[in-house]
């Protein structure tokens, strides 16, 4: 695999990750961690009236999954939760402009958008 | 050292177009022809099953697998009959807690392991200690990576069964004085469990002059083939320990209502052993004999000292573990500020450069720096300067790519929860 994956849009999303933080008051919250590299995401999801008002997240993590995160963040905000549920890989290599990523990367990229279903179907689950 | 890296076939491949630049031996090392031959020797000249057939192939068969086992054994100065081949030290850990540390850890008993261990010399204990209603202590190590004699003697003032502790860390490199520790942990009335995956590889080691009651060591971080390991063990206690696996091979006589064990060490290697894996072994350690140990460690020492008095120059690269090379082996675990041990190992393997990134197996030396992960370089025989220097400009280009210089923020992108 090349350096390609370092490009500006994901080496800036890492430096000044968006949405980085905590909600007042969460609907969701769930955090999980690659058992291999010990990269960590924490979840915070607002849902309102079945729509994603809000969403924070913490976490440490490589370039490839805070940056993941970060725009994952951005681009759910006011999307449907079944809408977000139905996101895949495909969806997350397109936020981050890549067209493929090696399985160990794979898994560093992914880990923002299953601690985020997670964390929406926590929420609907008490909701 | 031509001559060596002309014995491994490997070291010819290109790793992303580039020299393959192998810096991960102390997760696995490469083989020489010599090995590889040896095992398709045994495959193409003798294959079939050991301490079984009479014909003439399997006496053979036979003969090669013990050969190999007192050539093995001999190398860290054990008897053949206390060598028992596992899968690996993982394998032989656990097989000295599940089958000593059962017969013999009681409610209220203590077990000291360390700070500084690979999962595989912490979890077996802390399963151990939790079915038995025991208590795990953990040894304190300092910030410079140094095992804290204060904390070991407080540790040993509580009369422990067992003291477990790795002769060398995967991580920081450090290296134990592990005779020192073995006589200690005696008179304090414990067992010493060694684990030698780390040291073995690189320097001399021998089980009698340290004094140690188990040692674990892995094949492949020496040489050898993937899934064949030993465990030395004390003759007398081997003796006294019950089965660990059972099957077939590990007995002497099976009826319904009595069962005779086989004797040392078979009684612990159930089922068909890994013969391939046992004579390839010993031809890496006719490999290692050749250039001699202490040519090893003198090798391995002159890199790791040359790699630590570049890298320690650079104010935005931390390197863990001992400065000392008398005191740590040729493994170096080092962040960049700002860079995460993943994106560090990916551009250097875009130069060709192998290196490890991670926790290492070794989740609480990560708690003790407050790091989520660290990158590893580890050196062995076949590295040279050139590798160092390779290591040192792929560094440079991590710096690079990710503006280091420029930004210079420490830390900042590490961030709790």
């Amino acid at each position: 695999m090349s350096e390609d994956i370092y490009r500006e849009l994901i080496l800036d999303h890492y430096r000044h990750p968006s949405n980085f933080g905590h909600l007042k008051a969460p609907t969701g919250k769930y955090r999980d961690s690659n058992s291999n590299c010990g990269d960590v995401i924490e979840m915070e999801v607002l849902v309102k009236d079945g729509r994603i008002a809000d969403v924070m997240f913490t976490g440490v993590g490589c370039a490839v999954c805070i940056a993941s995160a970060s725009l994952l963040t951005e681009e759910v905000k006011g999307k449907r939760v079944e809408e977000v549920l139905k996101m895949d890989e495909g969806d997350v290599l397109r936020l981050l402009g890549l067209e493929t990523i090696t399985p160990e990367r794979g898994k560093c990229a992914m880990l923002p958008l299953k601690v985020l279903k997670i964390s929406l179907m926590q929420g609907q689950k008490q909701a | 050292m031509q001559r060596i890296r002309r014995d491994f076939p490997i070291l010819s491949r290109l790793e992303n177009g580039k020299r393959l630049v192998y810096l991960d031996s102390a997760a696995t090392s490469q083989r020489p022809v010599q090995v590889i031959n040896a095992v398709k020797r045994f495959y193409e000249q003798m294959n079939s099953n050991v301490h079984r057939g009479l014909y003439e192939m399997s006496e053979e068969a036979t003969q090669a697998y013990e050969n190999a086992r007192s050539n093995i054994a001999s190398f860290v100065g054990a008897k053949p009959e206390e060598l028992v081949f596992t899968r690996n030290a993982t394998e032989a850990l656990n097989l000295v807690a599940y089958s000593w540390g059962r017969a013999n850890v009681k409610e209220g008993d203590v077990i000291v392991t360390t700070e500084m261990e690979h999962h595989s010399n912490f979890l077996p204990w802390k399963l151990l200690a939790a079915e038995k209603k025991a208590k795990l202590e953990v040894v304190k190590i300092t910030n410079e990576g140094l095992l804290d004699d204060g904390s070991l003697e407080e540790k040993l003032k509580l009369g422990p069964k067992i003291v477990a502790i790795t002769h060398a860390s995967n991580v920081l490199g450090t290296i134990n004085d592990a005779k020192a520790i073995a006589r200690k942990a005696r008179d304090a009335g414990a067992i010493c469990v060694l684990d030698g995956a780390q040291s073995v590889p690189h320097m001399s080691v021998n089980v009698k002059e340290i004094g140690c009651d188990f040692m674990a060591f892995s094949g492949h971080k020496m040489l050898g083939p993937m899934g064949i390991g030993g465990l030395y063990g004390r003759y007398e206690l081997l003796e006294s320990m019950p089965p660990f696996l059972t099957g077939g091979e590990m007995i002497k006589e099976v009826h319904i209502g009595e069962v005779n064990w086989n004797d040392v060490p078979y009684k612990f290697e159930a089922g068909t052993p890994n013969v391939e894996g046992a004579i390839g072994l010993s031809e890496a350690v006719n490999y290692l004999r050749s250039l001699g140990m202490d040519w090893v460690r003198s090798h391995e020492k002159e890199l790791t000292a040359y790699a630590l008095s570049l890298m320690v120059k650079k104010s935005s690269v931390h390197v863990y573990g001992p400065l000392d090379v008398g005191k740590r082996g040729g493994v170096i675990s080092f962040n960049i500020d700002g860079v995460h041990a993943h994106d560090v190992a990916q551009i250097l393997d875009t130069e060709g450069i192998t290196i490890r990134s991670g926790h290492h197996c070794a989740m609480p030396i990560m708690d003790r720096y407050g790091i989520p992960a660290a990158a590893r370089a580890s050196f062995y025989i076949y590295n040279d300067k050139d590798d160092v220097e390779a290591l040192i400009q792929g560094i440079e280009k991590v710096k690079r790519v990710f503006m280091i210089e420029r930004r210079h923020i420490q830390g900042a992108y590490t961030r709790s929860l």
